[in-house]
């Protein structure tokens, strides 16, 4: 019976992801390996640095994380910065609350300098037309669906959020079209085939200071790495926990099940008897 | 409280012969807490405990959560954002209460179905399978609700959908679906009742589980065998029964483990893995999902909403003989409600003499089919509308209503049920007492 338990349990599990699967389409969505996947896959601190590197030299142009806080950037299971440099890196954004209209008060008089409401401790939205935020944006997509709506290879390839953000970013063709006089850019891992943004990344497109060769791929992969990190902060914390929740159950169930054997064994024993 | 015969609580010191005379809440425990159980409960019989804990656990998840929570159109999405960030341990409290829900449709389903195989829903036990299916009916309300409140994309038009359904009712629809959302469209008054909904709904759920529990006490549990406990005397009830306490409550300890360590291994490892990724970006009503779908647990009733379309025989007679009133989209939110209903109805039309479906060999394979049936309207829910899914989903929802309304009812009559064992002490002996004789055990099913 436990077996046809365990049996219902998988099949209610397989799927149950169909929600979360169907909305497939012909894309091409590589299968990178990242060093977060995995039940005790771990971020690599140094690549979400150059992540960070990426986002800050190329992608901060046209996108904001305003829901990332800089401090979280010194944190273990993250970049885990020193704090005088991401003190030093936070200090490089100019922050106010002067463009929500109700703060147009918020000048000094006497120096004629904007005043900041609140605290900026995270890192500025930016509303460039087109350009998402991307705080979340690697929980936000999926690389994987199917097979056949069941959503049963994202069990075995994780979500593919990562995986969908770097295939995109080396996803060019070199082929454009124009559209209603926009440009558009052929991806092989867009939706419908062009996208609006132009292709971000070239080969020594930054300088990384710790030797690494940045080439086009190198440098999605980091950034997906560092998006993923940006969107799942504590994803570290939470696989610990779920390892630590896991042994800590399953040594109570066998405990459990010694002591339920233990009891019923005297009514069992009689029924035998019978 | 059961009318099976057993020991009463007597109180024996004299402070709990005060409290007892007074508030005889002691001997009410007592009594809960030590009712006889039939011997022969096999594993299935767990997901009672699985979902009274899942309920404790929603509640006190989603206590905390409420405590960080700004139901507010502009920073709802943002304030969860907030727990997974800021709040210490906030993501693990929003990951258990959000895989929490699935959690308990898990349980309630193969609750429901379990029922279902051993004919719990039939005579004396009908109150108790009523007041079940109504508190499946507030867990849909509840999870819907909770669904709406992280103001994501599938959040937001997930609502549209859903209460469009109701906009559907001919002449008062568009009016209900006004007063639903307390506005024409979903905005801020609907984020603000839903999430005063949401927080009221599971205390209903409660106290419908008190009434749940109250009433299956009070007729005695079922049993695989579906054969009545004995009640002429003590000594024989005894044979046929164990106190709940500790045999029982062990047991469905030892399930539950087991299943929550499941359960921590998706939340830690995989906690999105039943979520939909269109609900991490924000709300926007300009942007519409390619493919809406609801979570997982509402899909096989969401297919047998979307396959009653107009190519449908039936909904084309149904809509010319009232005129039009009934049009495919009113007849598919009847066809979705009427597949709970007919499941409610289930101890009307099921006319078989036997309990169990372990005794009856044609019921067994339908019942086996249903099962099947439903996953598969699970799948071709999640699908979208358009090639063979949609006569997938069709066929489905016919089984569906045909299982309650024809196979039922007519099994009663042409199946030739087998010999149920004469009392369950009959049963649990065979089971124990053959595993010693030839080593091969009956499956306890």
């Amino acid at each position: 019976m436990i077996r046809t338990l365990t049996l219902t349990a998988a099949v209610a599990l397989g799927l149950a992801s169909g929600a979360s699967a169907a909305g497939a389409d012909d894309t091409h969505i590589t299968d990178y390996s990242f060093s977060y996947e995995g039940p005790f896959g771990a971020f690599d601190q140094f690549q979400l640095q150059r992540g960070l590197q990426v986002y800050t030299e190329v992608c901060a142009a046209c996108h904001g994380l305003k829901y990332v806080n800089f401090r979280n950037l010194s944190d273990e299971g993250g970049p885990q910065m020193p704090e005088d440099q991401m003190r030093a890196y936070a200090e490089q954004f100019f922050m106010s609350d002067y463009d929500s209209p109700e703060n147009f008060d918020l000048i000094d008089p006497d120096t004629g300098d904007q005043k900041t409401l609140t605290p900026a401790d995270h890192f500025p939205a930016n509303n460039t037309q087109g350009a998402p935020d991307l705080s979340l944006m690697a929980k936000a997509r999926a690389g994987f669906h199917g097979p056949y709506g069941t959503g049963l290879s994202q069990l075995f390839n994780g979500m593919g959020g990562g995986e969908y953000i770097a295939s995109l970013l080396t996803g060019y063709t070199g082929e454009t079209k124009d559209e209603a006089g926009t440009l558009l850019y052929e991806n092989e891992a867009f939706s419908s085939g062009y996208i609006n943004m132009a292709p971000p990344l070239y080969d020594d497109g930054v300088v990384y200071a710790d030797g690494t060769e940045a080439t086009i791929e190198q440098q999605a992969m980091d950034v997906s790495a560092f998006l993923m990190w940006t969107a799942e902060p504590k994803m570290m914390a939470r696989k610990q926990a779920g390892l630590t929740g896991v042994i800590f159950l399953t040594v109570l169930a066998v405990l459990l099940y010694m002591t339920n054997k233990r009891l019923w064994a005297p009514h069992k024993k009689t029924a035998r008897k019978d | 409280m059961s009318g099976i015969p057993h020991d009463h609580y007597e109180p024996k010191s004299g402070g709990a012969k005060w409290l007892e005379s007074r508030l005889p809440i002691i001997g009410l425990l007592h009594d809960t807490l030590m009712i006889p159980t039939p011997k022969n409960l096999n594993w299935m019989w767990i997901w009672g405990i699985v979902l009274a804990f899942c309920l404790v656990m929603q509640i006190v998840t989603g206590v905390v959560l409420v405590m960080h929570y700004t139901p507010h159109v502009d920073m709802a999405f943002a304030s969860v954002e907030h727990i997974m960030r800021d709040v210490n341990g906030g993501h693990m409290i929003r990951y258990f209460h959000m895989n929490g829900a699935s959690l308990f449709f898990v349980a309630v389903y193969a609750h429901i179905f379990r029922g279902l195989y051993y004919g719990s829903y039939k005579a004396p036990r009908e109150v108790t399978w009523i007041i079940g299916m109504l508190i499946y009916l507030m867990m849909m309300g509840t999870a819907f609700m909770g669904y709406v409140l992280p103001w994501g994309q599938m959040s937001f038009h997930g609502t549209a959908v859903i209460t469009g359904l109701f906009g559907a009712i001919p002449f008062v629809g568009e009016s209900i679906q006004t007063w639903l959302l307390g506005a024409s469209s979903v905005g801020q008054p609907a984020l603000n009742r839903f999430f005063s909904l949401h927080y009221l709904l599971p205390f209903v759920i409660a106290g419908l589980v008190i009434v749940h529990i109250w009433a299956f006490h009070s007729t005695g549990n079922n049993n695989p065998t579906g054969v009545e406990v004995r009640r002429t005397s003590k000594a024989e009830a005894e044979k046929d029964t164990l106190p709940f306490w500790p045999y029982f409550v062990i047991k469905d300890l030892f399930a539950l483990a087991v299943i929550l360590a499941v359960f921590v291994a998706i939340v830690g490892f995989m906690p999105n893995y039943l979520g939909h990724p269109d609900n991490y970006v924000e709300a926007n009503p300009l942007v519409t999902p390619s493919h809406i779908v609801p979570e997982w647990y509402f899909l096989p009733f969401y297919a047998i909403l979307r396959a009653f379309d107009d190519s449908v025989w039936v909904v084309q007679f149904t809509s010319w003989i009232s005129f039009g009133i009934i049009d495919a989209k009113f007849f598919g939110v009847l066809a979705m409600f009427g597949a709970i209903i007919v499941m409610a109805l289930a101890p009307w039309l099921d006319t078989s003499s036997v309990r169990s479906g372990r005794y009856r060999p044609m019921f067994k394979w339908w019942f086996a089919l249903l099962v099947v049936d439903f996953i598969v309207l699970m799948w071709a829910g999640a699908m979208p509308a358009e090639g063979i899914y949609p006569i997938i989903a069709l066929i489905g929802s016919a089984y569906w209503f045909a299982y309650f309304l024809i196979i039922l009812p007519l099994l009663g009559v042409i199946e030739k049920p087998e010999t149920p064992p004469a009392t369950i002490e009959d049963d649990f002996n065979a089971h124990y007492g053959n595993q010693a004789a030839d080593g091969s055990a009956t499956p306890a099913e």
